[in-house]
């Protein structure tokens, strides 16, 4: 028998990215996506609410960027990982610091539980 | 004819193609990942592959989600590395084989059924470049050329596993019916273990990664029967990419021989590599 979209949402702490996660994160996913040239990563460390404001995010997607609230932008609003975490281009956030927040931990408490902490 | 001789499943992680390109090949938390390539490296050499065909995903690089192919593939005459958000890698654009290409897209849609997006200007990521230079050289070229073959493993639904099994096989089929003498590698990337969102983040299955690694060489069926929510709950949301490397092992014999593997899981990532031996060619 074939899988269903509810098989899939039954994995805690996971936010399966299926087409309704998609569709509420178009907006964006293609502003983390546009950070892939250099002239919009130059756009965004010159004035980083410009190039929010360009790609139409709303009040509550620039608010959560600034606050770099990860998990709110992954489970509320629809924000892919592998588009989101080219924020750390900009930022300077690694997919580590990314990850300690997505589970409410400072980045040395998630490293702790890492076998080899320079493998990154 | 075309014949495959060797299929290759590899995980495919950007911090590997960063720590490459910094030569931290002999640094003490890299050396056992890359020290592992070596004796693939080493045994690709003597096989004289002419193509390898790479079953890999793109990570938000060069497609968006605007037209997101479920199956893509390139016929280019040669794939640039993507700027992934910090700069192409400092990497040659890696050789195709348009001729051969095209072959390959001919028999997957008219003969075997599979409605390939086909693409004459794709740049990759590392999810073929991660693996790439530490199975071929680079330098002072490319000893290699590719076929990317490009599967939606991001946004849901994906193909099933049974459909990448089933993408190997119609490979093989396009492989053995081009008229020429190629010898070609087939390549599934991805995996293993691996969360990278949600509070579930760096979860990981070394237990689960390990059998995988021995099922897909003796009983890969069983791996074929798995749903997605499987792999998922396995090795973690991200893991469900590991059912690209049932794309390479549905390209091979039904019985092969084990030439590698390596296993090493420091960080994020449980990364596997894993050399096999087809026996029909041999």
């Amino acid at each position: 028998m074939s899988e269903t979209r509810q098989d899939l949402a039954k994995i805690e702490g996971t936010y399966v990215f299926d087409g309704a996660q998609s569709s509420k994160g178009y907006r964006l996913n293609k502003f983390f996506f546009s950070l892939n040239r250099a002239e919009n990563r130059a756009a965004y460390k010159e004035d980083p609410e410009a190039l929010m404001e360009r790609f139409g995010l709303t009040d509550w997607e620039k608010r959560k960027l600034r606050e770099k609230d990860w998990l709110a932008l992954a489970r509320e609003g629809g924000a892919n990982i592998y588009f989101m975490y080219k924020m750390g281009s900009v930022t300077g956030d690694s997919l580590q610091h990314i990850g300690a927040a997505f589970r409410g931990e400072t980045l040395e408490e998630f490293l702790s539980t890492r076998k080899v902490k320079g493998a990154r | 004819m075309g014949r495959i001789v060797a299929g290759i499943g590899s995980s495919h992680v950007p911090a590997a193609g960063a720590a490459f390109d910094q030569g931290k090949q002999d640094a003490p938390e890299w050396k056992p990942l890359f020290d592992g390539y070596r004796p693939a490296m080493d045994w690709l050499r003597e096989a004289h592959v002419d193509v390898a065909i790479f079953i890999y995903n793109d990570h938000g690089s060069e497609f968006f989600f605007d037209k997101y192919p479920t199956f893509a593939m390139g016929v280019a005459k040669s794939y640039p590395p993507a700027d992934e958000g910090w700069g192409p890698r400092p990497l040659d654009p890696v050789p195709g084989d348009p001729g051969f290409s095209w072959h390959v897209a001919e028999s997957l849609v008219r003969e075997s059924e599979f409605d390939m997006t086909v693409c004459q200007e794709l740049s990759v990521d590392h999810g073929l470049l991660m693996p790439l230079p530490l199975l071929w050289s680079h330098q002072p070229e490319w000893d290699i050329k590719v076929v990317p073959v490009a599967v939606n493993v991001v946004q849901h639904p994906l193909p099933t596993a049974r459909r990448l099994w089933k993408l190997g096989q119609a490979l093989r089929k396009a492989v053995e019916s081009y008229p020429e003498d190629v010898r070609v590698a087939v390549l599934g990337t991805g995996g293993l273990s691996h969360q990278l969102h949600g509070e579930r983040f760096g979860f990981r299955n070394e237990e689960w990664d390990r059998r995988f690694m021995e099922r897909i060489v003796s009983r890969p069926e069983e791996l074929v029967e798995l749903s997605h929510h499987d792999y998922m709950v396995q090795g973690g949301a991200e893991a469900v990419e590991m059912i690209m490397w049932l794309g390479m092992r549905g390209a091979m014999s039904p019985e092969v021989k084990l030439v590698h593997q390596n296993y090493y899981a420091p960080m994020l990532t449980g990364m596997g590599l894993l050399l096999l031996e087809d026996t029909a060619s041999s």
